[in-house]
């Protein structure tokens, strides 16, 4: 059997990262397994820009972004196995994967780190009457035929769902030529970032209709037109106010979900909100030695955050490797969402904690002059005015390893107060 | 002439209202919360610029495009004429990353370089 120190599962900037990271910190053998042909990850097909702002100080397009980290994969002896699809993690902390060249293998790693990423939320998970009619497809799966192949799957398009890869197509099909109608979106707000919203609708003078939904699709070989509705505070549809709109392509753009089967096959816990494991401040699961990290623990919308949060889980990884005692277990401060928070993540922090901890989280809806604050007990142990918090942008707050080393009660909680 | 719009200065995304003459001259802004928001609604009024980025196509490459960015943001006024140029123009592979493959497009001093290598 192959052993290894480290192994990664997923090469975006995830697992490049966290890779790079557990190598700086003197982890001796590390492999990468991606199931594509190469390193990179979803990066390759986001070719507009807008990352690295916080990370590299300066304003890069997707595969220049994952480029960096690819160079620097290819400078270090990480070693990468593509085309390389994991299917399972045994006990004791097994990896099997295959790929064509070695056939099945099975991988014995000290430690694992979890970094497979997100899928979009498919046409089935919503439930739109219709035929099959074909045009209908993610937003996702039109920007990896534009931007990969040079292929322009329609002309004339009704986007559901505003979050950003929508608004990023909306933009992106306008230039090459086709028709956006309209983006529909069925909350009173969009998902997307304000920049996104301003730049790519805006300036392609696309409409943005809150509150409204797709009910019906029409066509039957191929798509010719959806009927969209206004809905209520509830959500429903309101009656009387159908349009049909004639399009030969409907993208949506309805969120993006963690891809977890194999981490709840390994017996890892998940957040039922998050719908990513729930993991400790080093971003180790409740599986000794296997960590999580990037998409596949929660859905970011800037890929620097991603970084970050990569070199937390390399470096925990590194530490887990490094010590002696690998099954000893300290007793772990929750950390619980209230009020208008959705979720925190790590869910759990050592009580024993040596480093300040960063807590991210999202909120459940726009609020304008509020102020997070982070309790225990009666006891506040942070808190700051926001001006505005949406959930369309991941916020975090830094609390202190001394705060959380003197507290009484196991639990702290974070809670926007309006 | 009122017009509104949108500060992205910064995620608080102020709605602005921006009062400008008939030279397109800019006599007031409000609604910003702080100053960058004024300079914004100038810039926006008079010279807005966008960063373009789109794929060329590719001879003899692994992949039929390759992804390109503007190596300067261009006035947006001009965003559709720089497409039609890009979408008329094949490169040859292999290319690098950063390499120049349109130099000063539709007159803007601005190049389309790859932002990949193939
Ligand atoms: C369609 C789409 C568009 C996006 N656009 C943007 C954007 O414009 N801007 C932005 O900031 N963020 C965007 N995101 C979010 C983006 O995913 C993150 O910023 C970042 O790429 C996440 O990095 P990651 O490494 O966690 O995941 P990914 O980049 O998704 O990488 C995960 C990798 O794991 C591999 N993998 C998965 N399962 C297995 C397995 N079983 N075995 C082996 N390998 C596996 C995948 O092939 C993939 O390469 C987008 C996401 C999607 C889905
Ligand atoms: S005006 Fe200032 S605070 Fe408001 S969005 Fe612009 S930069 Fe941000």
């Amino acid at each position: 059997m192959l052993k290894y120190d480290l192994v990664v599962i997923g090469g975006g900037p995830a697992g490049m990262a966290a890779a790079l990271k557990a190598k700086e910190c003197g982890v001796d053998k590390i492999l990468i397994l991606e199931r594509a042909s190469s390193l990179g990850g979803i990066l390759e097909q986001c070719i507009h820009t807008g990352f690295g702002l916080h990370h590299f100080g300066e304003e890069l397009s997707g595969p220049e972004y994952a480029y960096r980290f690819i160079k620097q994969v290819e400078e270090t002896d990480i070693e990468v196995k593509v085309d390389t699809m994991v299917t399972d993690i045994l006990t004791g902390n097994i990896v099997v994967a295959t790929n064509n060249k070695e056939g099945m293998l099975e991988i014995h790693a000290t430690a694992i780190i979890l970094a497979m990423g997100c899928r979009e939320r498919p046409r089935g998970a919503l439930d739109i009457p219709g035929s099959r009619a074909s045009g209908i497809m993610t937003a996702g799966t039109a920007q990896k035929y534009v931007n990969i192949y040079g292929y322009m799957p329609g002309k004339k398009i009704v986007i559901l769902g505003s979050g950003d890869i929508g608004l990023i197509m909306a933009r992106r099909m306008t230039l090459e030529g086709a028709k956006v109608e309209t983006v529909c979106e069925l909350m009173p707000y969009s998902g997307g970032l304000t920049r996104n919203i301003v730049q790519c609708l805006d300036d392609m003078g696309i409409p943005l209709r809150l509150s409204c939904t797709v009910i019906k699709t029409h066509g039957i070989e191929r798509l010719e037109g959806v009927t969209i509705a206004d809905v209520d505070e509830n959500r429903r549809p309101i009656p009387g106010t159908e349009q049909y709109i004639e399009c030969d392509t409907l993208m949506l753009s309805v969120g993006l979900i963690p891809e977890n089967e194999l981490t709840r096959n390994a017996g890892v816990m998940i957040d039922p909100i998050t719908n990513g494991a729930i993991v400790d401040e080093n971003r180790q699961t409740n599986r000794p030695g296997i960590f999580a990290c990037g998409n596949v623990l929660q859905v970011h919308d800037l890929v620097d955050y991603v970084t970050q949060e990569s070199y937390t889980a390399g470096e925990g990884a590194a530490k887990y490797i490094k010590s002696k005692n690998k099954n000893k277990r300290t007793k772990y401060v929750s950390v619980r969402p209230e009020g208008g928070v959705r979720y925190v993540v790590p869910q759990n922090i050592n009580c024993d904690t040596s480093e300040d901890v960063k807590l991210y989280f999202r909120v459940k809806d726009v609020y304008r002059g509020g102020k997070i604050t982070v309790t225990s007990g009666d006891k506040v142990i942070y808190s700051k005015k926001k001006p505005k918090l949406a959930p369309g942008e991941m916020e975090y707050v830094i609390v202190k390893a001394e705060d959380i080393r003197a507290l009484d009660k196991k639990e702290i909680i974070v809670k926007v107060e309006v | 002439m009122i017009k509104e719009m949108t500060c992205v200065a910064c995620p608080l995304g102020c709605q602005l209202t921006v009062e400008l003459n008939d030279k397109n001259e800019v006599l007031s802004v409000t609604g910003n919360t702080c100053k960058r928001g004024e300079q914004y609604a100038h810039d926006e009024c008079t010279n807005p610029v966008r960063m373009l980025t789109t794929t060329i196509k590719v001879n003899g490459g692994s992949l039929p495009v390759i992804p390109v960015k503007t190596s300067a943001p261009i006035p947006k006024g001009k965003m559709f004429d720089c497409m039609k140029v890009i979408n008329s123009e094949v490169v040859d592979a292999p290319i690098k990353m950063g390499e120049v493959l349109i130099s000063n497009i539709c007159d803007t001093g601005v190049d389309i370089v790859a932002t990949n290598e193939m």
